[in-house]
């Protein structure tokens, strides 16, 4: 199959997060898994998560919209062009000037050059594409751009991330930056980086956004969840991404 | 209502991240569910109607071998003894065989103790395969017992079995 | 067409044990689970999954809801001479999937 990095890239994800998590004592959800999901997601042949990647490397190149474009009509190969484009979001859009994650500006390209319609949110289509796009920043160290618009939103995304909300009344900071490797009912609370997204999780049997898991979270909390396009999962993307810079990413990752 | 606490990162949480006995099934479904038992993780939607039962597993594994004699060896059940989340376990069966002609393995047959069935999978080989050899990924209800037991071309059943401790997502997931 | 990714060998020698893995995107409903309503999802399962090389079956399986959702399946063969493996996976509501891949044994 296209786009897929070799064997040789595979071992220096794996060993590149190694090194980071003992450099400067972040780890990746990677390392919080035991050794058969681990396997489950660095075997190309066998991680679920790559029906999606095939899915979307169909959708890459099926020409949609009234302008009858593909992605790689602009595009060409994604494996050279979408290189590192994924460690890279959220980013500020040029067309308008706003901050869109990688989803949006997915759907931003749609609209813009393809007329196409929006794909709706946590759809297959759309997962699909996405997913096929963060495989190609594949052991790409997390990059989020420096940018004002994206410093401020960044901030508004640290201030909700030690906010506490719901019923549990707890923030994402009492778990993930106070009890990380701890346990929450048998399952390892992991540090919360954002290198392994689209994921496939074994909790939803199927793979889903970054977004998706944030919603998981907030309704974990009992809390009432925001609008799928609500600011606060772009602010909260946005400062995941700067608290994860450098790591390596491994999307599309296995978890639990 | 819980008294707001002052806003300051560095406040611990209260000690509620400590791992807790899994407690029986609770309803996930609009039930009134006081806050540490969400957190004890009981969020475990288990069906109302019939569990497989030790029974339940002794009757399916009876239809396969048709009561004749299991003996425990040859095979090799390799599942993680520790499985971060029921909905797929990976699971490989190896038996101990030359698969030739004359003595091979016929079928793979695999059960379990807990979920709402016996039955995992049938698999059925032959010499073609040069390695009595299956994997896949299942799905485990509850912390149970697996067993495999291999049919060989001779007419004998040998078998293994494993206990394996499934833990849940801590936070459910309204679908709605 | 259903989405389906196998992975065999393109060439091997004569007698060579191959390593053959077959992962098809469903949603393997088990039947048990209560939906957002209360009621019962039905089941929805893949129930048959074979493997023939040019055309004598190789392997066969019986899933149960008991098999994860994107089931995935490897299993081994011997290399016995060039031509085609194929898969064949069937179950509830009619579902069928068909895939082929060619090998070459030398």
């Amino acid at each position: 199959m296209r786009g897929l990095p070799s064997a040789a890239m595979l071992l220096a994800v794996f060993t590149g997060s190694l090194a980071l998590a003992q450099g400067d004592g972040r780890r990746s959800g990677y390392q919080d898994m035991g050794p058969a999901l681990q396997k489950m997601q660095d075997d190309d042949t066998a991680n679920p998560a790559m029906l999606f990647v095939q899915a979307g490397e169909t959708l890459w190149n099926e020409k949609a919209g009234t302008a009858g474009k593909s992605c790689a009509d602009c595009h060409n190969d994604a494996i050279v062009s979408m290189k590192g484009v994924a460690a890279r979001y959220p980013a500020v859009a040029g067309e308008t000037g706003k901050p869109v994650d990688l989803e949006g500006r997915i759907n931003l390209c749609r609209a813009t050059y393809q007329q196409a319609p929006a794909l709706a949110p946590e759809s297959d289509d759309l997962l699909a594409l996405s997913t096929y796009v963060a495989l190609q920043s594949r052991g790409q160290p997390v990059a989020p751009p420096n940018d004002l618009q994206l410093a401020a939103l960044r901030a508004k995304g640290a201030g909700i991330y030690r906010q506490r909300q719901g019923q549990l009344n707890l923030s994402c900071a009492n778990c993930h930056d106070d009890n990380p490797e701890k346990k929450l009912a048998g399952a390892t609370i992991p540090q919360g980086h954002p290198t392994g997204y689209p994921i496939y999780r074994l909790e939803w049997q199927t793979l889903g956004s970054l977004k998706r898991r944030l919603r998981n979270c907030v309704v974990g909390l009992r809390a009432e969840p925001w609008p799928y396009d609500a600011d606060e999962y772009l602010a909260l993307e946005s400062y995941l991404m700067e608290r994860a810079r450098g790591m390596a990413m491994d999307a599309p990752a296995v978890r639990p | 209502m819980t008294p707001r606490r002052p806003e300051r990162s560095e406040a611990k949480s209260r000690d509620l991240f400590v791992h807790r006995q899994k407690m029986g099934p609770s309803a996930a479904l609009g039930a009134t569910v006081g806050r540490r038992s969400f957190l004890a993780g009981a969020i475990t939607v288990v069906p109302f109607a019939a569990h497989a039962t030790p029974d339940a597993l002794a009757a399916a594994v009876k239809e396969v071998t048709g009561g004749s004699p299991v003996h425990e060896g040859k095979v090799k059940l390799d599942i993680p003894p520790l499985v971060e989340n029921g909905n797929a376990v990976p699971l490989t069966v190896k038996v101990d065989s030359p698969m030739t002609p004359d003595d091979h393995v016929k079928a793979i047959h695999v059960f379990n103790e807990k979920n709402p069935q016996p039955h995992v999978f049938n698999a059925w080989l032959s010499p073609a395969n040069g390695r009595a050899l299956v994997s896949t990924r299942i799905k485990l209800a509850d912390s149970q017992k697996v067993v495999a037991i291999a049919e060989t071309s001779t007419g004998e059943f040998w078998s293994a079995h494993t206990d394996v401790i499934v833990t849940i997502a801590a936070c459910v997931e309204d679908v709605t | 067409m259903a989405n389906v990714l196998v992975s065999a060998p393109k060439t091997a020698k004569k007698g060579q044990v191959v390593e053959i893995k077959a992962l098809i995107m469903h949603v393997m409903e088990t039947g048990f689970r209560p939906g957002t309503n209360g009621r019962i999802i039905p089941r929805n399962i893949i129930q048959d999954f074979s493997a023939t090389w040019n055309g004598r079956e190789i392997f066969r399986m019986k899933m149960s809801p008991a098999i994860a959702a994107n089931p995935f399946v490897s299993f081994s063969a011997v290399a016995s001479e060039s031509g085609t493996i194929a898969f064949r996976w069937s179950g509830d509501e009619g579902f069928l999937a068909e895939h082929q891949v060619a090998i070459t044994v030398t």
